[in-house]
């Protein structure tokens, strides 16, 4: 990550002597390279920066869904406001505190299952057998198939009366009942936990997978001839190495689970035992149609983003420097 | 028989049930997704690992009804425009964030890292506004306007990392021609881009084709639908008699596409994903 951000010139904008000392011929690549990413700056701007301004600045109004032109600016009201003897807002809703929990514990979760089953995975696709190219094929399937398409797929598997889980937990004597798998508030974040493991785990497998082959032969080589257990090597020499580049996968899954919406929306609709903040905040603005109050939780859910990615980006600085190389 | 090859004999019989454990995990699911499609509804309550009666009852029932079929060009239109529009301003973007040096480019890469890091739903009531001003919603063009803010940062940021490769002869001998930078851009790495803008191209259509979200939120008939949110709406009577049937028909008719795609492109796909990834 920090090659590409790092300044120093790429090797390619070196330029000839000759033609770099040549100004007009510079003068016009600058001029040439702020007009070509104009239009992509221009486009981002009105999806991205734009919108989520306007987004700030809702959230501080009482705009509702059908008319976003008559609106009145509350303050802080959307956010927390003491009111008779109560307090009102996002900040002061339990199920807003539920959503993000909720979040958290998703995310968490399911991104380090994700690493453990993808590492094993990739382990398993870096040895030398035959049906290798077959066995790659079918694990890049999950990640193939749409979000909703699995979501639909397993709760089609799920389903209390007819699906194949219970029936086969039943058969082997593991569960007495069938048991409501997405219905039941104790069952329901472990349903979608599974579900995403499930999808995302062939992501985590080929970047691990990408990173192990780039490792040299030559220490695996003389552990072997050391008759070096090949579990010892694994945590002392490929782990290590393939740090790095976990680190990088862990944070781009980390940012998807944080804002999961799709497998949930799907699985459990808006029930509060698995409600993430994305969910909460869409309910809010478009099923209710409040949006200075949806706004305000998305803002919420903006900064609770940001601020874990700093956190995160700090926390793991030296390893991501690394990550560029490798 | 030695206690060493027994060992060896267990490893090599403990790998092969992971390898097929592993396998099963990953294909299952869709193999019985694929099934449920073929059963006949008045057999679903019946659990079976192959189906008794085949009956192409369900496909029938998914394709007669106008607005899944809608649902699908639907889909086609947006990931097919989507690609095109991210793909033009990624070639043009990333020459310049590749090959140019500026002041500001740290910067600009850093918005479109930032950009591609964004949570779908903290921009969702700001470009409710922006697609309703420009009279998109409930329209496909709201849909492809939208998904640029996932595809467009993913094309610029892996179409910069291929075009850093390129050696720098390549360009040199094209300045010293006087070339000016738009003909360098389609007359030299253009060509030479193909296999990279694949790649993209075909992680953007996957991006798009599997959008949910803006989908879900800024189309409203049926008739402008796109494929995911039409199978997530599709419902029975109640809650309790959701048509699995059908519902898996339509799930194995957008998937299978997929599916191919990615077993065809799998080694171009990991180089992508690992470009945009590892070397991002």
């Amino acid at each position: 990550m920090s090659t590409t951000l790092d300044d120093s010139a790429p090797t390619a904008a070196r330029l000839p002597a000759k033609a770099y000392r040549s100004t007009k011929v510079r003068r016009q690549r600058v001029k040439a390279a702020w007009l070509f990413l104009a239009p992509m700056l221009v486009v981002l701007a009105m999806v991205a920066g734009w919108p989520l301004l306007r987004t700030f600045y809702f959230s501080f109004t009482d705009a509702s869904l059908s008319d976003l032109s008559d609106i009145l600016f509350i303050g802080l009201e959307n956010y927390l406001v003491y009111d008779d003897g109560r307090w009102y807002g996002v900040l002061a809703d339990p199920i807003w505190w539920r959503s993000v929990w909720n979040t958290f514990y998703f995310a968490i979760v399911s991104v380090s299952l994700e690493v453990v089953f993808g590492v094993i995975v990739a382990l398993i696709l870096n040895a030398e057998f035959k049906g290798r190219t077959f066995v790659r094929a079918a694990v890049l399937i999950p990640w193939a198939i749409p979000t909703i398409v699995s979501a639909q797929m397993w709760a089609w598997m799920l389903n209390d009366q007819f699906g194949i889980i219970n029936e086969i937990l039943m058969a082997l004597g593991i569960i007495g009942d069938p048991i409501a798998w997405t219905a039941d508030a104790a069952y329901s974040m472990w349903a979608v936990i599974m579900v995403d493991v499930w999808k995302t785990t062939p992501f985590v497998a080929l970047l691990a997978l990408a990173a192990m082959q780039m490792l040299p032969k030559d220490c695996y080589e003389a552990a072997e001839v050391d008759g070096i257990h090949p579990v010892k090597v694994f945590f002392k020499v490929t782990l290590p190495l393939i740090t790095p580049a976990l680190m990088v996968a862990v944070i781009f899954r980390l940012l998807d689970a944080l804002r999961v919406f799709d497998v949930i929306y799907v699985l459990t609709s808006n029930s509060t035992s698995t409600m993430s903040m994305s969910i909460y905040a869409r309910q809010q603005l478009v099923e209710f149609q409040d949006v200075g109050y949806g706004s305000a939780a998305s803002t919420l859910l903006f900064l609770i983003i940001a601020l874990a990615t700093i956190a995160y980006l700090y926390l793991g600085r030296k390893q991501l420097n690394l990550g560029g190389d490798a | 028989m030695t206690s060493r090859q027994f060992n060896k004999l267990a490893t090599r019989i403990g790998f092969w049930l992971l390898v097929a454990f592993v396998t099963i995990i990953a294909v299952f699911p869709f193999y019985y997704a694929v099934i449920t499609s073929f059963t006949p509804s008045s057999d679903l309550f019946r659990i079976e690992l192959w189906p008794s009666t085949w009956s192409l009852a369900n496909y029938v029932q998914v394709f007669t009804q106008k607005s899944f079929l809608q649902a699908i060009f639907n889909s086609i239109l947006i990931a097919t425009s989507v690609v095109f529009i991210a793909l033009l301003l990624g070639i043009t973007a990333s020459y310049a964030l590749g090959r140019v040096r500026f002041r500001g480019r740290t910067t600009v890469l850093l918005v479109i890292l930032g950009v591609s890091m964004f949570p779908q739903v903290a921009v969702l009531s700001g470009l409710f506004e922006v697609i309703r001003a420009l009279n998109l919603y409930n329209n496909p063009g709201g849909l492809i306007l939208s998904y640029t803010i996932f595809t467009l940062p993913f094309t610029v940021w892996v179409l910069t990392t291929f075009m850093r490769q390129l050696p720098m002869e390549l360009e040199e001998a094209a300045i010293m021609d006087g070339a000016t930078p738009w003909v360098t851009i389609t007359k030299v790495f253009l060509p030479l881009m193909w296999p990279a803008m694949a790649t993209t191209g075909l992680l953007a259509f996957i991006a798009a084709w599997n959008e949910f979200l803006f989908a879900l939120t800024f189309t409203l008939t049926d008739s402008q639908r796109t494929v995911p949110v039409a199978i997530a709406l599709l419902s029975g009577g109640s809650a309790y008699e959701l048509p699995w049937g059908p519902i898996m028909a339509a799930s194995v008719v957008v998937t299978v596409p997929l599916v191919v795609l990615v077993i065809i492109f799998q080694r171009r796909i990991v180089s992508g994903l690992t470009a945009g990834a590892v070397k991002g």
